[in-house]
C-alpha cells in the first residue's frame, strides 16, 4: 500500500483543478501559498534557528516591487521576481550583518526583524509609487485564457504557479538540509559556540540561511501580488501576517521538512472548515478563524511541542527517531 | 620552535584577575597537562588558546604566528582543536552527524566526512551508538563525542578540557591508550586540564600547575608532584590542618 501512496497523491494533486470545484481550490491554493512560505520561513528558523518575526517583510517587497512594476510599467512577474529576489536579498544581508556584527542574537534578533518590517510598512504607507495606504490594484482583464507571461488568467493557473513554488522549496530544503549548509546550520542551530569552535564561520552561513529564505519568501510575495491583485501596507507588512507565515511550520514541526505543509494543511481546513460549518449553521463569526488558531498553536506547544508531523512520524514509522 | 607558545597572557573579568600572565610552550607532538586546584584560571587559559574569550594582553603563537585576536573557526583551522568542560553535543543531531560537522572542515566531501567519521566513532568505542541522538548518550559517553568531534577536524594540537572526570578507572585507561595511540601514530600534540592524576601521569610528559590564575611551577610530573608549593596549593600546609 506505502508504495502507491505517493504517485497517488501526486496525480491528485496534478488533477485537483479538474475534480475540484472554484471555493475548494481556493482553499488548496491558500494551503500550498502557505506551506511555500512556512518551507521558506523554516529554513532560516527551523534548519538554521535565527527566528524571524518578520517575514512579512519579505513578502511585502516581493509584491509591491513585482506588482509594481507590472501596475506602472506592464513588467511581466518573471522579470519582476528577479528584482524582488534581489531587494530581499540586498535588506536581509544588510539586516543579518547589522545584527551579527554586533553580536545581536536570539530575541533581540527576532524584535530586530520586527521593527524593520515595522518601519518599512510606515515608510510604503507614504510612497506614492506604491499609492500609499490606499493600496495598489493590480488590473484583472481576463480570467479565463491563461496568460503565462504576466500570470493572468484562471484559478488553476494560480493552483499549478502554488504547487510548482511548493514542490520546488520542499526540493530545495531538502537538499540544502543534506549539504554542508545543512550540516552547519543545524550545528548553528543547536550550540553556536560549539559548532564555531569546530571551524565553521557562523556568521556567513546564518547569512546564507538569511539570504536563502528571505528570497523564496519574496518569491512567495510576487505570488501574493498577482494571485491576490490587492496590496495594503497595513495588510502586507502587519505583524499578523508575520505570524501566520510561521504558523505553519510551527504547527506542523520546525525544522523538518514535511512539517509546513502538514501545518498549513490542518491550519487551513480547521480555519475555513470552521468559517464555512458556521457559515451554513447562518451564524457569522468574523475572527472565529484567528482564535481557532491561536486555540491550535496553544494545543500544539502543550501537546506535541516538536509539532504535529514529528509526533505523527514516530507513529506511523515507530523506531524511527 | 614550539609547536603553541602562550606569551604573558592576562585575562580578567570586571576586575578579577582570571588568568595573569602565563606563559607555556608545548613541543610538537609533545603532550602537556595543566594542572592546578579548582579557580585557578585553567579553563579560561584554554577559552584564550581556542579564541573563544578575548585576551587583554600578552599573545597566542602556533606555528611561530600570532592566532590571539582570531576567532574560535579561524583557530580551528590553523590546527587547534578543543573539547569543552561542559560538554556542548548538538542535541538534536545524530551522534554521527555530531562528528560529521567537524569532519567538513577539512573534508569537501560528505561521503568522505561521512567514513572518517564513523572511523573515528569506531575507534572511541561509539560506533554502535552512531545512528541515536547525541542527547541520549551517557556522560562517559558524550565526553568519548566530544573528543571525536573535535579529532574529527583533523587537529595538530587537541586541547582536552577534564575529558576524563566521571569516567571509571578502566574508562579512563581506555581515553588514555586512545590518546597514547593519536599522539604517537598522527603526531597530534595534546594539551589537557585534568584532575584525574592517574591519566596525567600516564600521558603528559610535562606538567604546568596553574594557581590563582598563575604558573606556579612546571617540569617533569614525577617532579612536580614531589614539588612542596605544589603540595602546599593542593593539601594545606601543616598550620593550616
Amino acid at each position: 500500500m506505502k508504495p502507491l501512496l505517493a504517485p497517488l497523491a501526486a496525480l491528485v494533486l496534478l488533477l485537483l483543478p479538474l475534480l475540484a470545484n472554484s471555493y475548494l481550490l481556493s482553499i488548496a491554493i491558500a494551503v500550498l501559498y502557505l506551506a511555500y512560505l512556512g518551507q521558506a520561513w523554516n529554513v532560516m528558523m527551523g534548519f538554521a534557528g535565527q527566528l524571524s518575526l518578520g517575514h512579512a517583510l519579505y513578502v511585502g517587497l516581493g509584491a509591491y516591487l513585482a506588482g509594481g512594476l507590472f501596475f506602472h510599467h506592464g513588467l511581466g512577474p518573471w522579470l519582476g521576481v528577479w528584482i524582488a529576489i534581489a531587494a530581499a536579498l540586498v535588506v536581509s544581508v544588510a539586516l543579518g550583518l547589522l545584527a551579527f556584527r554586533f553580536g545581536i542574537s536570539g530575541v533581540y534578533f527576532a524584535l530586530l526583524t520586527i521593527a524593520t518590517a515595522e518601519f518599512t510598512r510606515v515608510g510604503f504607507d507614504h510612497l506614492d509609487w506604491t499609492g500609499g495606504p490606499g493600496g495598489m490594484f493590480l488590473k484583472v482583464e481576463n480570467r479565463e485564457h491563461v496568460d503565462l507571461l504576466n500570470l493572468r488568467g484562471p484559478p488553476s493557473l494560480y493552483y499549478y504557479t502554488a504547487l510548482t513554488l511548493c514542490v520546488g522549496a520542499a526540493v530545495l530544503s531538502r537538499r540544502l538540509l543534506r549539504s554542508r549548509a545543512g550540516y552547519y546550520w543545524q550545528a548553528i542551530r543547536e550550540d553556536e559556540p560549539a559548532a564555531q569552535s569546530l571551524g565553521i564561520n557562523t556568521m556567513r552561513w546564518k547569512l546564507l540561511a538569511i539570504a536563502i529564505s528571505a528570497a523564496l519568501t519574496a518569491v512567495g510575495g510576487v505570488f501574493h501580488a498577482f494571485y491576490f491583485n490587492s496590496l495594503f501596507p497595513e495588510q502586507i507588512f502587519s505583524a499578523g501576517h508575520s505570524l501566520e507565515i510561521l504558523l505553519a511550520p510551527v504547527v506542523g514541526g520546525i525544522g523538518t521538512l514535511a512539517g509546513p505543509l502538514v501545518g498549513a494543511l490542518v491550519l487551513t481546513l480547521l480555519g475555513e472548515g470552521s468559517t464555512e460549518l458556521l457559515s451554513q449553521l447562518g451564524w457569522e463569526a468574523p475572527g472565529l478563524k484567528q482564535v481557532l488558531y491561536g486555540l491550535l498553536l496553544l494545543a500544539t506547544v502543550w501537546h506535541l511541542p516538536r509539532g504535529i508531523w514529528p509526533t505523527l512520524r514516530s507513529r506511523l514509522r515507530p523506531g524511527e527517531g | 620552535m614550539p609547536q603553541l607558545e602562550v606569551d604573558a597572557v592576562v585575562k580578567n573579568f570586571r576586575g578579577l584577575r582570571a588568568v595573569g600572565g602565563v606563559s607555556l610552550r608545548v613541543a610538537d607532538a609533545q603532550i602537556v597537562g595543566l594542572i592546578g586546584p579548582n579557580g585557578a584560571g585553567k579553563t579560561t587559559l584554554f577559552h584564550a588558546i581556542a579564541g573563544a574569550v578575548a585576551i587583554d594582553s600578552g599573545e597566542v603563537r602556533y606555528d611561530g604566528k600570532r592566532v590571539s585576536g582570531l576567532r574560535p573557526d579561524q583557530i580551528c583551522r590553523a590546527g587547534i582543536s578543543r573539547t569543552f568542560q561542559i560538554m556542548r553535543p548538538f542535541a538534536g543531531l545524530s551522534v554521527l552527524d555530531n562528528v560529521i560537522v567537524g569532519a567538513l572542515a577539512r573534508e569537501r566531501s560528505l561521503v568522505e566526512a561521512r567514513r572518517q567519521s564513523l572511523a573515528l566513532l569506531e575507534q572511541l568505542g561509539l560506533g554502535p551508538r552512531a545512528h541515536i541522538p547525541a542527547a541520549s548518550l551517557t556522560l562517559p559517553e558524550r565526553k568519548r563525542l566530544e573528543v571525536a568531534r573535535a579529532l574529527a577536524t583533523r587537529p595538530r594540537l587537541l586541547l582536552l578540557d577534564e575529558v576524563m572526570a566521571g569516567l571509571r578507572p578502566t574508562e579512563t585507561d581506555q581515553m588514555v591508550s586512545t590518546f597514547l595511540q593519536i599522539n604517537r601514530e598522527q603526531g597530534i600534540a595534546i594539551l589537557l586540564i585534568e584532575h584525574v592524576m592517574r591519566a596525567v601521569m600516564a600521558l603528559a610528559s610535562e606538567i604546568v600547575v596553574l594557581h590563582h590564575g598563575e604558573v606556579l611551577t612546571h617540569g617533569a610530573p614525577a617532579e612536580v608532584v614531589r614539588s612542596p608549593q605544589v603540595l602546599e596549593v593542593y593539601l594545606g600546609t601543616e598550620s593550616d590542618v
